[in-house]
């Protein structure tokens, strides 16, 4: 039976707004997939490491030396709202 | 001379130091191309005509000022759309970032300038690379150009669209679960994808992080190993970068397969592959044997559920990743009173529906009390297929397999069914997981006339070896051609 989930408290937490129809039709589909996916559980794991970097190696992180950065101008263009050298959004507080 | 837009990058180089042509020449010409087979094909989001012409009028004068050229130096190359180029739209074939203009080049492109190529124009993808036929693209799908009727595979099915088409001499893709290797195989193209951490992702607008590579689509072994000489290498920008030297690619071509062992992965090679790519496979397989090397079949089981692993990794990671596009810093904004409502209304308005429901799978996958069963189990499962490879690697130079269970399919066939389309990449995603090279290379041609990829596998920074046998098996094999395309001025 394919997984049953909660698609409108995912769909918040990912920040997109559906319809209940597109709702339905994602649940739906997004639980064949995970019942395909869950065939991972099947197999045995116990003792061993996940994997993040397929590489053994870490972080290569660079020198901390100060170099220019993006032009903020030129960056700020490309905002939907910019003013004052800052990104302008909405309020976070919905004030009555 | 064959047609300039057709030549490989080492046969248009020669031709440039020859004086047999320019790079004005060449660019002029695939340029033409583009303009005769764009309205069919539609490999190209956007075609950079200015900018590609003042770098081949660049290129001209320094080779007339005969300063030292590499082997790019006024070769005409398309870029994937998720490859950030400064000054020039960058979309990754999403509504989302309709208009973005990049202010900086990712590496690969700054070090693809450096070296002289010219660049086209930005090609066509699965929206955020997510996809295997380019038909997820926010504006409009592309073609394959053996069969308009069939997809290119994807997701960089427009690089492999525009180097089959002839509208560049080769191109970039990206390859997160085989995005190089089966657009390559379903467009009679060479697709390589390099080890984990040997090309660097800065400035490749991000899908799955520990999956993605940029690597090389050509018209050759040759031309792909040139090529990804000219993007590998560290990056301090890229903390994932390997810090040592990147293996050579050019080193063996030639070499042949004499007393090489090749390993044909079982469980990639029976169970869900169409007859004639079986066909076509067990043909090259025989004839690497008879040209010397040894052939041996080896079980790789936790192979089987690395579409399953991958199917949770690669959603988290996009979730991830693409909560970047908020309607803040760049891109789309649908208005809304509250910061929640705008960027709710943003991302529902601005993502196609194969990303909206990766990044809800993503989500699901790594919210609270389903991480450890989901994302964390795929990360084990992802240390058990390392695991053997690593002891196939101990009998066998190389594995093999066929690159795409199929040739290419029909436009729409496999929309409506998201796993029927996911099961395009059970051949390729295993060397993602496991962060090793992997490369396809054309051995044929279906009776349908639609041409059939063959995958080499090699272990992690085993690139030498891995273009030796491509280049053994591109000699091997019977040359497919190029693609005869029915085309009217538009």
């Amino acid at each position: 039976m394919p997984i049953d989930i909660d698609i409108a408290h995912v769909a918040k937490l990912a920040r997109i707004e559906l319809s209940e129809q597109d709702m339905a039709s994602y649940r739906a589909q997004l639980g064949v997939i995970l019942d395909h996916a869950a065939k991972v559980q099947a197999l045995p794991t116990e003792g061993v490491q996940p994997t993040s970097h397929p590489l053994d190696m870490v972080n290569a992180f660079r020198d901390d030396v100060v170099t220019p950065s993006l032009d903020r101008d030129e960056v700020l263009s490309q905002a939907p709202d910019a003013t004052d050298g800052f990104f302008r959004v909405p309020p976070s507080l919905d004030n009555e | 001379m064959t047609e300039l837009s057709q030549l490989t990058l080492v046969e248009a180089a020669a031709a440039l130091r020859t004086g047999e042509c320019t790079s004005v020449a060449l660019t002029e010409s695939v340029l033409d191309r583009a303009s005769l087979t764009e309205a069919s094909v539609h490999a190209y989001l956007t075609i950079d005509r200015q900018g590609a012409m003042a770098a081949a009028e660049a290129s001209d004068r320094r080779i007339a000022a005969e300063k030292p050229i590499g082997p790019l130096d006024g070769l005409p190359i398309a870029l994937k759309d998720n490859m950030m180029t400064k000054g020039i739209e960058t979309t990754a074939s999403s509504k989302i970032l309709s208009g973005y203009i990049p202010p900086y080049d990712g590496t690969v492109v700054k070090l693809l300038r450096e070296a002289g190529a010219v660049f086209v124009g930005k090609t066509n993808l699965d929206e955020f690379a997510m996809g295997s036929s380019t038909e997820n693209s926010a504006y409009g799908p592309t073609r394959n150009p053996w069969n308009l009727d069939t997809v290119p595979g994807g997701s960089s099915g427009g690089s492999a669209a525009a180097v089959a088409a002839g509208s560049a001499l080769a191109g970039l893709g990206s390859d997160t679960g085989g995005s190089i290797r089966q657009p390559a195989a379903l467009c009679g193209l060479v697709g390589m994808k390099p080890t984990y951490g040997l090309v660097s992702r800065y400035g490749l607008i991000a899908f799955a992080s520990s999956l993605d590579q940029i690597g090389p689509l050509t018209r050759s072994v040759q031309d792909a190993a040139i090529l990804y000489e000219a993007i590998a290498g560290h990056d301090p920008h890229d903390a994932t970068s390997f810090p040592g030297p990147a293996p050579s690619g050019t080193e063996r071509l030639g070499a042949g397969v004499e007393g090489l062992r090749v390993g044909v992965v079982n469980e990639l090679s029976g169970e869900g592959i169409d007859d004639e790519v079986l066909v076509a496979f067990r043909t090259t397989i025989d004839r690497l044997a008879n040209a010397g090397a040894e052939v041996v079949d080896l079980s790789l089981p936790s192979t089987a559920t690395a579409l399953s692993a991958y199917y949770l990794i690669a959603p988290a990671e996009c979730s991830a990743n693409l909560a970047r596009f908020d309607g803040v810093r760049y891109g789309l904004r649908v208005d809304g009173s509250t910061v929640d409502e705008m960027m709710s209304l943003t991302r529902a308005e601005g993502f196609g529906s194969e990303v909206i429901r990766r990044i809800l799978l993503g989500t699901y996958a790594l919210s609270a009390g389903y991480y450890d069963a989901f994302y964390g189990q795929a990360q084990r499962v992802r240390t058990l297929i390392i695991q053997e490879f690593a002891t196939a690697y101990e009998q066998v130079d190389v594995l093999v397999s066929p690159t795409a269970p199929a040739p290419a399919f029909e436009l729409g066939a496999k929309t409506q069914d998201p796993l029927s389309m996911y099961m395009q990449d059970i051949c390729t995603i295993p060397s993602n997981l496991s962060g090793h090279p992997a490369m396809s290379v054309p051995v044929g041609l279906s009776a349908s006339g639609l041409p059939i990829g063959f995958q080499v596998m090699a272990p992690a920074l085993g690139e030498t070896v891995m273009f030796q046998v491509a280049a053994a098996i591109e000699a091997l094999s019977d040359d497919i051609g190029r693609p005869v395309l029915e085309v009217v001025a538009s």
